[in-house]
């Protein structure tokens, strides 16, 4: 029954699907979304009305009609899709691992070579990919010599997108970036911790040529970098493994680099050991870790933005966990009330 | 002898690392390089083996007809149109405009976005359903997700602001991430150390034989 229910629904929803994402291309090349602003005012007379639908669930749950899962799928998507259209302003406060991060960067000088591992896939980019592009902002605009690499298949081709899209603003094409010398990408390489192991010694075992299939030697950035010894800081982007836990453990333990974070949210929870322990310099946990990275170094982008919708996202699943708490003490307290008439 | 040299070369391969990390020089530092080769040449081979299995068990499926086969078509679609397009344009395929590119770009970073973005909503679907203070200690998780999940975007601050500074959600989901966080984190990372170092001493001396397979 539940296979013949979940196929009726398929074809609706799959052309559903693919009308929206027509919908949403056409209005993003016919640049609709510029007349899609909601002003401060109508903001929060949509945020008062969601605010009062919830509590009106809260009372039918209160009544005895607790509202199903598709509710919660409904007021989640309002809350991250409605504040995209929002221009309503939050102060962002910088977390202590954040400004620590800031403060080891700021210690480099001009010309530093930064090692930049970029382990995640396109999955963890909304989180990830903010932290990347402010990260080359800041780097170029300090001067440092970036280095890329990744122990995940996908993550050169992240640092790709996100150099791309730094590359092509206007700031940093007058300062004539040019790859081998400013920066390098040296692509994946397979074997996880055994390729940290690995660069100790070093690097052009594990990178005899960069992402495009240029010999190392024959770039300027890299042609005097032997292994960590040669590297002043490394920045690493991680989504699992391997990531920053092994950046730790074989990298920084045994070969003594300073090294800065950017994690997914859920990740970050285990890399507080490191960081209290000097293992690491800073972290950024998340996309309010990027939010906070744009707002101390100036570079306001991505991070800052969705903070609105994080914001509003988190409240809802709060305020959908006391709706649930209430309808279970309820249920409860009926149990209780009658087993008491039974006995 | 099928047992018997694996087994030799997951011993000496594990003496060797222990051995190298206390002492990084030659022999040492030459073996474990020469293992870490290894290491890597095996894991490139994995990543094909895996494509190759994904694509084996897809045309099993879809030859069968078993439930859900019209996936796998598009897997061993989407699969071929990679490998066709990535190896169509030689060395060149990870340059940015190449065909390649463009396929990452607009159709596989989507879709996998796509894959994570819907996590949202099964989390807070799951903790409307399932995150209950059923007991003292599940209250105080659930007071501490509070506080966290408030405490780590701006509107905490906006909803704490009459509390004195110390008190404010931000403050309080900082101590939370660095002390009773770490805390926990720190016994549980050396718990899952103790267990690794036995586990790995077991492999070495050659006790634990499960990963051979068979008996």
């Amino acid at each position: 029954m539940e296979h013949g229910a979940k196929s009726r629904y398929e074809i609706p929803v799959l052309i559903a699907v693919v009308t929206l994402t027509l919908v949403i291309y056409v209005a993003r090349h016919a640049e609709w979304f510029g007349y899609l602003q909601l002003s401060a005012g109508l903001s929060l007379i949509l945020m008062l009305l969601v605010a009062g639908s919830l509590i009106w669930i809260l009372i039918r749950t209160l009544d005895g009609n607790p509202a199903g899962r598709r509710m919660v799928f409904l007021y989640v998507a309002v809350a991250v899709v409605l504040p995209l259209s929002m221009q309503l302003t939050q102060k962002i406060e910088v977390t202590p691992e954040v400004n620590q991060l800031y403060r080891g960067l700021q210690a480099l000088p001009h010309g530093a070579k930064v090692l930049a591992t970029f382990d995640y896939d396109p999955g963890s980019a909304a989180e990830l990919q903010p932290m990347a592009e402010t990260f080359f902002k800041y780097a170029f605009d300090r001067g440092f010599k970036v280095i890329i690499m990744g122990l995940w298949p996908q993550g050169p081709a992240q640092a790709n997108m996100a150099l791309t899209k730094v590359l092509s603003e206007e700031r940093y094409k007058v300062k004539s970036l040019r790859y081998g010398v400013d920066y390098v990408n040296l692509g994946f390489q397979s074997g996880n911790e055994f390729v940290i192991q690995r660069m100790g010694g070093e690097f052009k075992s594990m990178f005899p040529t960069d992402y495009n299939g240029t010999p190392y030697d024959s770039l300027p950035i890299i042609r005097n970098v032997k292994n960590f010894s040669n590297i002043d800081y490394s920045f690493n982007l991680s989504a699992g493994y391997p990531g920053t836990k092994e950046w730790v453990l074989v990298g920084v333990d045994q070969f003594g680099f300073k090294m800065g974070a950017g994690n997914t949210a859920v990740q970050t929870t285990g890399m507080y050991p490191y960081l209290r322990s000097g293992q690491l310099i800073g972290i950024l946990g998340g996309m309010s870790g990027a939010a906070e990275f744009e707002e101390i170094t100036k570079y306001r982008g991505k991070g800052t933005k969705f903070m609105l919708s994080q914001s509003f996202s988190h409240v809802v699943v709060v305020v959908f966990i006391i709706i649930g708490n209430v309808a279970y003490i309820m249920f409860e307290r009926g149990r209780a009330t009658e087993k008491k008439k039974k006995a | 002898m099928r047992r018997d040299i694996p087994l030799l070369i997951t011993g000496i391969a594990g003496v060797v690392f222990i051995v190298q990390y206390f002492i990084p020089h030659f022999p040492f530092n030459r073996f474990s390089n020469w293992f870490s080769d290894w290491f890597s040449i095996v894991a490139a081979c994995a990543i094909w083996l895996g494509a190759l299995n994904l694509f084996k068990l897809s045309l099993e499926k879809i030859h069968a007809r078993r439930e859900g086969w019209g996936y796998a078509v598009i897997t061993i679609v989407c699969f071929l149109l990679m490998t066709v397009v990535g190896f169509s344009e030689g060395r060149d395929y990870s340059k940015v405009g190449t065909g390649f590119d463009w396929l990452y770009n607009y159709v596989y970073s989507p879709l996998s976005s796509t894959m994570f973005a819907i996590l949202a909503f099964f989390v807070a679907s799951a903790s409307y359903r399932a995150f209950r203070a059923r007991n003292f200690e599940a209250t105080l998780l659930l007071i501490a997700a509070f506080l966290v999940m408030l405490g780590r975007v701006p509107i905490g601050d906006l909803l704490s602001g009459f509390m004195p500074p110390g008190m404010r959600l931000s403050q309080l989901a900082t101590w939370i991430m660095q002390f009773p966080n770490t805390a926990g984190q720190r016994a549980i990372l050396i718990g899952i150390s103790l267990g690794i170092v036995s586990s790995s001493l077991r492999l070495i001396l050659g006790i634990e034989r499960s990963y051979l397979g068979g008996d």
